[in-house]
């Protein structure tokens, strides 16, 4: 059994590009967990229920709101066109038009408008949906096909918890650094940045490494697909003095369970422990940054 | 009868745009007069929507008629109910293409792509 001292905690799983093992990890971590939570937020394209298959399905839509315009109070003055930094608003033709899938819900139109020819409705974006797989609950958002913006669906992913409230969370990012990452990490208590053993690897694990430091989030590096070579992700840790977590090797055997969309810690106990392991050390530095932040 | 044509640079001469949301300018040519302005487009460094703002310009400046390499489906929504026909330029020059247009050469573009959306770096962030 894992010691799980560093419960309550929440811990982002991310990297600099897609395919560097983010789920692999994240998923395996949460199963040796036991009695956690894992929340899928790579809305665009989630997996991680691919290796859980979640048990007791229930998803819930999750909508944002847009402008509607009442054509008879409009008096074509385009405050609301000028205000809309993303363009989602024209008036041509003694016509207001509203680019739905371009607006960032920000309500700013409504305020701007000076006949209160604006309201809002709401527009279903995408959904989350929860299960449960052994003893991890399996939270997972989804994002319709054709919208600009995820990010609504992560504030709900990390915000309606109440039910998994006081349980290890683990957090699966979208790839890259971008707004929808900052958003997936921004409660975090801890970062797992996941790195490839190549040159494009250190990379993009220097993209996450700046986010991460700019976010002042304690964190620590986990080097997968590890080769017997020199790892350049690894020389690029000793540099900048990163702690390196743990190495999971470039192994046949674990690349075919989980290209089978199987949990290796659940498959075999040489991975089980080699999982179990890793969170040991990742629970003993999420509680030794814990110590130095009081 | 006015035309609107993507430009790099002020002047008859300068050569369209490959793109018609990020230009730099626009050419509105007066067949009339046979005069032209230029007009900044303000729309190049937005965040998203370059179509549809660039396509507001147009509208405002009252064209009638577009000239350009290609069109994304939320400019054409724009220019669509704004009337504005849209012909696919064929020669790199802006008069060229007037020229082209006056005697009937240029067709219409069929063809409306789904859009750059997010710009030309996806900055929607997915690496």
């Amino acid at each position: 059994m894992v010691d799980k001292g560093g419960n309550k905690m929440k811990l982002a799983v991310l990297s600099g590009k897609g395919g560097t093992g983010k789920t692999l990890v994240s998923v395996n971590l949460a199963a040796v967990a036991g009695d956690a939570v894992y929340i899928d937020c790579d809305v665009e394209e989630p997996n991680g229920h691919l290796f859980f298959r979640p048990k007791g399905v229930c998803s819930k839509p999750v909508s944002v709101k847009i402008p509607v315009v009442d054509e008879k109070r409009c008096i074509g003055c385009r405050a609301c066109v000028e205000f809309c930094k993303f363009n989602a608003l024209a008036y041509i033709k003694d016509t207001l038009l509203v680019f739905e899938e371009l607006c960032h819900s920000c309500g700013g139109c409504l305020l701007f408008c000076p006949e209160h020819a604006l309201t809002e409705k709401e527009r279903i974006i995408g959904e989350v949906q929860y299960g449960t797989s052994e003893k991890v609950t399996v939270i997972t958002g989804r994002m319709n096909t054709g919208e600009a913006s995820g990010i609504p669906i992560i504030k709900k992913l990390l915000a309606d918890n109440d039910s998994v409230e006081g349980k290890l969370t683990f957090i699966d990012c979208p790839p890259g650094s971008a707004c929808i990452v900052m958003e997936s990490v921004k409660d975090a208590d801890y970062c797992i940045l996941v790195a490839e053993p190549t040159l494009f690897g250190v990379h993009n694990l220097n993209m996450v490494y700046e986010l991460v430091k700019l976010f002042k989030k304690p964190y620590g590096v986990v080097l997968n697909k590890c080769l017997a070579e020199v790892n350049p992700a690894e020389v690029f840790c000793e540099e900048k003095g990163i702690k390196i977590l743990g190495r999971i090797p470039f192994d046949a055997e674990l690349g075919t369970i989980n290209s089978n969309a199987l949990i290796a810690a659940r498959e075999s106990t040489l991975h089980e422990k080699m999982f179990v392991s890793l969170l040991q050390t990742v629970l003993a530095e999420v509680r030794h940054e814990a110590v130095i932040d009081s | 009868m006015k035309i609107a044509m993507p430009v790099n640079d002020k002047s008859m001469e300068a050569s369209i745009s490959d793109t018609f949301g990020r230009t730099r300018y626009f050419l509105i040519y007066d067949t009339e007069n046979k005069e032209s302005i230029y007009v900044d487009n303000s729309a190049a460094a937005s965040q998203s929507g370059a179509g549809i703002k660039a396509a507001q310009v147009v509208v405002d400046h009252k064209a009638e008629v577009l000239l350009t390499p290609q069109c994304g489906e939320n400019a054409a929504k724009v220019l669509q109910p704004g009337n504005i026909k849209i012909y696919k330029t064929q020669y790199v020059a802006a008069v060229d293409n007037i020229e082209a247009f006056q005697k009937g050469e240029l067709s219409l573009i069929e063809k409306i792509h789904g859009g750059f959306h997010g710009g030309f770096h996806g900055g929607q962030g997915r690496q």
